[in-house]
């Protein structure tokens, strides 16, 4: 902790939870995507679905996909611009089994066609915790670089990848592996501490053990 | 270094060398984040410009929350101001900055968290008056948020800054205690007195519950945002003239502590109890939210 952890942040108000986290779940959804977005579907579950207008967290999300910062000042007026920047928007209930009461999931479509799903709860504090991006379970906050690798869940998958890591120097703060069947697809989530240098993640594709590798950058 | 886990080290420091409690934060935390003075001089002054704009924002007499449910009021002070009312204008014009700053966090306006959201008119309405007022220099002002910024970490790490986990008290008085100290070294006065001032504030903000009507950071934060304003500068006025704390400022942060692990989770920010559960503070949740399934 520091001084200004106390005297700040900057921020747009009310509450650093359904302003600051709900930008940055909007943000992971915005960098996931990778392109300009035209259609954005939100839902939201337990106390966001109940409260999100009165906290202006719908405003937040709609920012966040804009790419706005959490201290921009126009957040407040982000459904206007988003209108007018032809993004379609949307908002209904949804209920997730088990899903912290502040959850969202945002389904971003962008103008080539690609499509980002992200799940994600503003745990408090502005912090953030993203818990599936495109229908798979991870576990990650969007403080750090973070990389996610899809792969055939097989021997020496691991170690490929993070061979190319410790060859490019970067060093992993942390790693998890999910997956949703022996033999089947499998979901590296890896943190790491530092930058990403952009030959990495072509290199880490063109692996034949690779479906697909994403990186979202820290927020 | 500090470990900003004593109140009482910290004034001893500043005692020891001489020099005022702002001055020994701003050398220890320039060696903790490896930055120069200048450079976090910098970074604390851009929070104040943020306050500043907070409150001129704030005054707008058309601002109004995204709920609906608030806004306006600081201008309305401030216009009472004029007269000088009972306390006299500056009194009036400070806590009318703290209720401005507090209606723009409600009106999603950019706002410096200090210690939190929920609490952010107080310094404004306390330092940046002040300044506001040629009672200080811009530096001066700028220095005294690292004494402030010095007691909220300390109250942090022993006890808590959050609503939820603390109630009120743990925002609003942290806020409170930190505006007291930053005054006391405004006015000149000793690092001793600065942690009197903070002990003070504490010690009259003890037991305040977090219970916000609809879960809103606006009913009744807002107004105990200015009230906060007002027993900072008492306890300030009560440790300039050379009162002391009987109980010290680490002790009372402790007890803070005790007395937040003793409220009932539907005090702390839940918004089960309290104002919150009234008649009208049900009526106005479902004016907002619609009527609960």
């Amino acid at each position: 902790m520091n001084v200004f952890d106390i005297i700040g942040p900057i921020m747009i108000g009310p509450s650093s939870s359904h302003t600051a986290g709900a930008v940055r779940l909007g943000r992971v959804a915005s960098k996931l995507l990778g392109e300009r977005p035209v259609k954005a579907e939100i839902e939201l579950t337990g106390s966001f679905a109940q409260t999100y207008r009165g906290h202006g967290t719908d405003k937040a999300l709609v920012a966040g996909i804009m790419g706005f910062d959490s201290d921009d000042e126009r957040i407040r007026s982000s459904l206007e611009l988003a209108r007018e920047k032809g993004i379609a928007v949307s908002f209904s209930e949804t209920t997730i089994p088990g899903a912290h009461p502040n959850t969202a999931r945002i389904t971003l479509t962008g103008a080539g066609g690609r499509r980002a799903v992200v799940r994600g709860a503003s745990v408090g504090g502005g912090s953030i915790l993203i818990t599936a991006v495109n229908g798979m379970g991870v576990s990650f906050t969007g403080q750090y670089n973070t990389i996610l690798v899809l792969h055939q869940d097989k021997p020496g998958a691991i170690a490929v990848v993070t061979h190319f890591m410790a060859h490019s120097g970067v060093n992993i703060g942390n790693f998890r592996l999910s997956r949703e069947r022996r033999g089947g697809e499998a979901l590296m989530t890896i943190e790491i501490d530092g930058g990403v240098p952009e030959e990495l993640m072509d290199r880490l594709r063109a692996l034949p053990e690779v479906q697909q590798a994403i990186l979202i950058p820290a927020l | 270094m500090f470990n900003y886990e004593s109140i009482e080290d910290i004034c001893r420091e500043a005692e020891a060398r001489g020099i005022r409690i702002s001055e020994a934060v701003l050398d220890d935390q320039s060696e903790q984040l490896e930055k120069s003075r200048e450079e976090l001089f910098a970074l604390m002054s851009a929070r104040l410009d943020v306050m500043e704009q907070a409150v001129s924002a704030g005054l707008d007499p058309e601002l109004r929350s995204t709920s609906g449910l608030t806004g306006g009021d600081a201008a309305r002070l401030w216009a009472r101001s004029g007269s000088g009312g009972m306390t006299g204008g500056f009194m009036l014009r400070s806590m009318a900055r703290a209720m401005a700053v507090s209606e723009n966090n409600a009106a999603m306006g950019r706002i410096v968290a200090a210690p939190t959201a929920g609490s952010c008119g107080i310094l404004p309405g306390t330092v940046a008056s002040l300044l506001a007022e040629g009672r200080c220099t811009r530096e001066q002002a700028v220095l005294s948020l690292f004494t402030a910024g010095a007691f909220g970490m300390v109250i942090a790490q022993k006890a808590s800054i959050s609503g939820a986990e603390g109630g009120c008290q743990a925002e609003c008085g942290a806020a409170c205690a930190m505006a007291a100290a930053a005054l006391v070294e405004l006015m000149g006065g000793s690092p001793r007195q600065s942690a009197d001032a903070a002990a003070m504030a504490l010690k009259n903000q003890l037991g305040l519950v977090c219970d916000p009507v609809a879960g809103l950071v606006e009913i009744p934060c807002i107004k105990r945002n200015v009230a906060g304003v007002s027993i900072a500068f008492a306890a300030a006025e009560m440790a300039l003239a050379g009162i002391e704390s009987r109980i010290p400022a680490d002790e009372c942060v402790d007890a803070m502590r005790e007395v937040g692990e003793a409220l009932p989770a539907s005090l702390r920010e839940t918004a089960k109890a309290g104002l919150a559960a009234t008649p009208t503070g049900k009526r106005l949740r479902e004016q907002v939210f619609g009527r609960e399934e």
